[in-house]
């Protein structure tokens, strides 16, 4: 095993790199290597990934040392496999561009892939840490000014923290209704 | 033996199955328990927070199976606090489906104008009303409108709700904050506890076994209030009658676990599981085109952008529910809005270059989540849904202190479902990319198989002993004094959604667990009338129950 993956650290560049994959970000400083760099914004790893997949709530936290050896286990093969010259200094699939990253990645989510279920695993925190900042607050997300509920353009909440949409509605009607509908306003 | 408590009647579960039956017979007089897995939250509980651990967590289940994944309540009031409270009721030829069976699935004693009384008492104890134009949010006119453009009808579909106290927030999976969903909350269940009813939340049934006196004796376990994974006790009831009603995607579990100390279980109980047929398709609007092909555009001059805003599904178009059409091709199209995380994931990139649900493509799309609108199927799926063995507990093995599991569930589509799929598939993209209106996308069954928030079918009704658990009055076959009342009862997909169906099912099947438990010696009567004390669909059913009662 590689310096590189005998620390933490090096696990946890693994799932930053695994999650910058699903939703990707810009790099969070210039020799930022768990984050490719092929997206504007921040991507997943900004808005939080590794504090979902960690969090006791989410129950992945037990798992996450496994997945992310698991994970340069299937790198090294790729590499490998692909004729690849990973870089000694990084964990190898820190050391994979990012099309590469996404071609393993769509291997190993693959619906044939005897491991599937923990790679989607990982996908879904990584969205749900996008989409929705599991782990915070919305309210607090959202003033804090959360990546992905930015890029997302949800809607900021009333004073009280509670959602209120006063306009909502074109306010007439835009379609004839089925013939067939009953007094109930029922299909037949 | 340990001492057991005893009731006459023990319901599993407080959705619309558990709640409906524990209302009419408190009422009657019966002495009610109700088992509830999740916890008891109301009002002020509910949150609008997307935090792991607040109610949108708490009060939800999702359970991924092998290739159908099952979103349902997990609360007290079950299904109706997370729902989205479309209530239509479902067209004629639904009761004439054959499915996979070669003859009518569904008992000859119902059809829509036989389920119409009952339908009609779930109107009135909810109730359920019709919803105007004035009142569909920008979605819904959306869509209404792409569906007129494309020559199509579109209905506003009746609801469950209080409009005057929704604030369209569409934080409903979370519970409303405001009272304006009519959920169970606030009708069947606080009159059955008016009636001496007992709910008692975190009590997970696990199964079942026999009493000396021709009753059973219910095992359960006490969940940790944070990490329903946790058991923090445990103990049993008896009862006279058990009513199970806890959703399709648990009851035939708890009967399966149950089968080593009952015996032999009905050979439909686990069997035919139904998805509804759902399927969904996200579709990306160019704004410009909403302005200038169908005229919209909101106070403020933006044609749409107001994906986040509403009240889930509330405009659908019911052209191909048309009985003459072949089964497996009718289904009803719905605007819906999915929250992000569940609304967002399965969501495809069209014309993807990479991966059409993940990488730089998707967060690009993530971009215009304001200009997306989903649009919900509900199709004849073939009950190919099929339980595999039971987990250790529960329905499913918790991965998450809440919410997420996995479980045992297996759903290979057929022929039959994937062309009604197709067909409806099509159907969204010629509506929605009509004129450049926006590009459509089926949501990927790749990830977590397809997806269901319309569990039904998995321990049925009917007429026939080989392919149905329960015999028309819902009592499990060869079990007599186990009652099934919830989704798993409805024979097959709906192709609308199926609260008001599974609903008016467990308020007609009502005076038949009376008259069981009156013949087991339960001093109960039928009569019951609307929650709020509305007498007029009482009044309408009575004539028709007196043959049952008296049976
Ligand atoms: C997000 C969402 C939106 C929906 N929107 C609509 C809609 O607009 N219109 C519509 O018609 N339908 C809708 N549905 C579906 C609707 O909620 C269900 O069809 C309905 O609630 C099913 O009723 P039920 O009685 O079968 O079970 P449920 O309502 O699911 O109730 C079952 C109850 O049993 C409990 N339970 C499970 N296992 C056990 C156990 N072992 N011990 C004790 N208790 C247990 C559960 O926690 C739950 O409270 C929606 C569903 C979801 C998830």
């Amino acid at each position: 095993m590689p310096a590189a993956m005998e620390t933490n650290q090096g696990r946890t560049m693994v799932l930053e790199a695994y999650a910058d994959t699903i939703l990707p970000g810009e790099k969070r400083w210039p020799g930022d290597r768990a984050v490719a760099g092929v997206s504007s914004g921040g991507g997943a790893v900004a808005a939080g990934a590794l504090l979902v997949l960690r969090s006791v709530e989410g129950g992945m936290a037990p798992a996450l040392d496994a997945l992310a050896d698991g994970i340069e286990e299937h790198a090294r093969a790729y590499a490998a496999e692909t004729e690849i010259e990973l870089d000694p200094e990084v964990p190898a699939f820190v050391s994979l561009d990012y099309p590469d990253r996404i071609r393993l990645v769509q291997r190993l989510t693959d619906p044939t892939h005897p491991e599937r279920e923990a790679w989607i695993s990982l996908a879904m925190f990584s969205v749900i840490a996008f989409d929705a900042a599991a782990h915070s607050n919305t309210v607090e997300a959202l003033a804090a000014g959360h990546v992905g509920l930015n890029i997302i353009g949800f809607r900021p909440p009333d004073s009280d923290g509670l959602w209120r949409f006063d306009t909502y509605s074109y306010g007439r009607q835009l379609a004839q209704p089925h013939p067939d509908t009953t007094p109930s306003g029922s299909p037949a | 033996m340990t001492s057991s408590e005893s009731t006459d009647v023990l319901v599993i579960g407080s959705g619309f199955g558990g709640a409906i039956t524990a209302y009419h017979l408190a009422a009657g007089g019966a002495r009610v328990v109700v088992l509830e897995r999740g916890p008891w939250l109301s009002g002020e509980d509910f949150e609008h927070d997307f935090k792991f651990g607040s109610s949108s967590t708490r009060v939800f289940d999702f359970v991924i199976g092998d290739g159908m994944s099952v979103l349902s309540g997990n609360c007290v009031g079950g299904g109706s606090v997370v729902y989205f409270a479309a209530m239509p009721r479902a067209p004629r030829f639904v009761f004439e489906r054959q499915g996979s069976i070669g003859r009518r699935m569904w008992p000859t004693t119902i059809s829509r104008d036989t389920l119409e009384p009952w339908y009609d008492r779930v109107a009135e104890a909810l109730p359920i009303t019709q919803t105007s134009w004035e009142s569909v949010p920008y979605s819904g006119g959306l869509f209404g409108a792409a569906c007129d453009h494309a020559g199509r009808t579109a209905n506003p579909v009746p609801a469950a709700l209080d409009q005057a106290k929704c604030t369209n927030c569409n934080w409903m999976m979370a519970g409303c904050r405001f009272d304006a969903k009519r959920s169970l909350l606030l009708n069947y269940l606080p009159a059955a506890l008016a009636h001496g009813a007992q709910i008692r939340p975190l009590h997970e049934v696990q199964h079942l076994t026999r009493t000396d006196d021709g009753g059973y004796r219910v095992h359960y376990t006490v969940l940790d209030d944070v990490d329903y994974r946790v058991e923090v006790g445990s103990g049993t009831i008896d009862a006279k009658i058990v009513v199970l009603a806890a959703g399709a995607g648990a009851t035939p579990v708890i009967l399966q676990r149950s089968e080593p100390t009952l015996g032999p279980m009905p050979h439909a109980v686990g069997r035919y599981f139904s998805g509804n047929g759902e399927r969904l398709n996200t579709a990306i609007f160019d704004e410009e085109r909403i302005r200038d092909v169908l005229g919209l555009s909101r106070p403020d001059g933006v044609p749409y952008e107001a994906y986040q805003i509403g009240k889930g599904p509330c405009v659908a178009t019911w052209d191909r529910l048309d009985g003459s059409l072949p089964e497996y091709e009718r289904y009803s199209l719905e605007q819906l809005y999915f929250p992000p995380g569940f609304g967002t994931i399965l969501a495809q990139v069209p014309d993807a270059l990479g991966p059409t649900w993940f990488g730089a493509e998707k967060k690009e799309l993530l971009r215009s989540w304001q200009s997306w609108l989903t649009i919900f199927t509900m199709s004849e799926d073939d009950n190919e849904g099929v339980f595999g063995p039971p987990p250790p507990s529960g329905n499913a093995m918790r991965l998450s202190q809440q919410m997420l599991a996995r479980g045992a569930l297996r759903y290979e589509p057929t022929e039959n479902t994937l062309r009604g799929w197709a067909l409806s598939d099509a159907e969204v993209r010629d509506i929605l990319e009509r004129d450049g209106l926006s590009r459509v996308m089926p949501w990927t069954n790749d990830v977590v198989g397809a997806y269901t928030v319309h569990p039904l079918a998995s321990c049925r009704i009917g007429d026939d002993p080989a392919t149905s658990a329960l015999d028309d009055r819902h009592e499990l076959r060869d079990h007599p004094g186990i009652f099934v009342t919830d989704g798993s009862a409805v024979p097959g997909g709906l192709t609308v959604n199926p609260a008001m169906t599974i609903a008016a099912l467990a308020e007609r099947a009502v005076p038949g667990i009376v008259a069981a438990a009156r013949a087991r010696g339960v001093d109960v009567r039928y009569g019951a009338p609307a929650p709020d004390g509305g007498t007029s669909s009482r009044d309408a059913v009575l004539p028709l129950v007196r043959g049952a009662l008296q049976r």
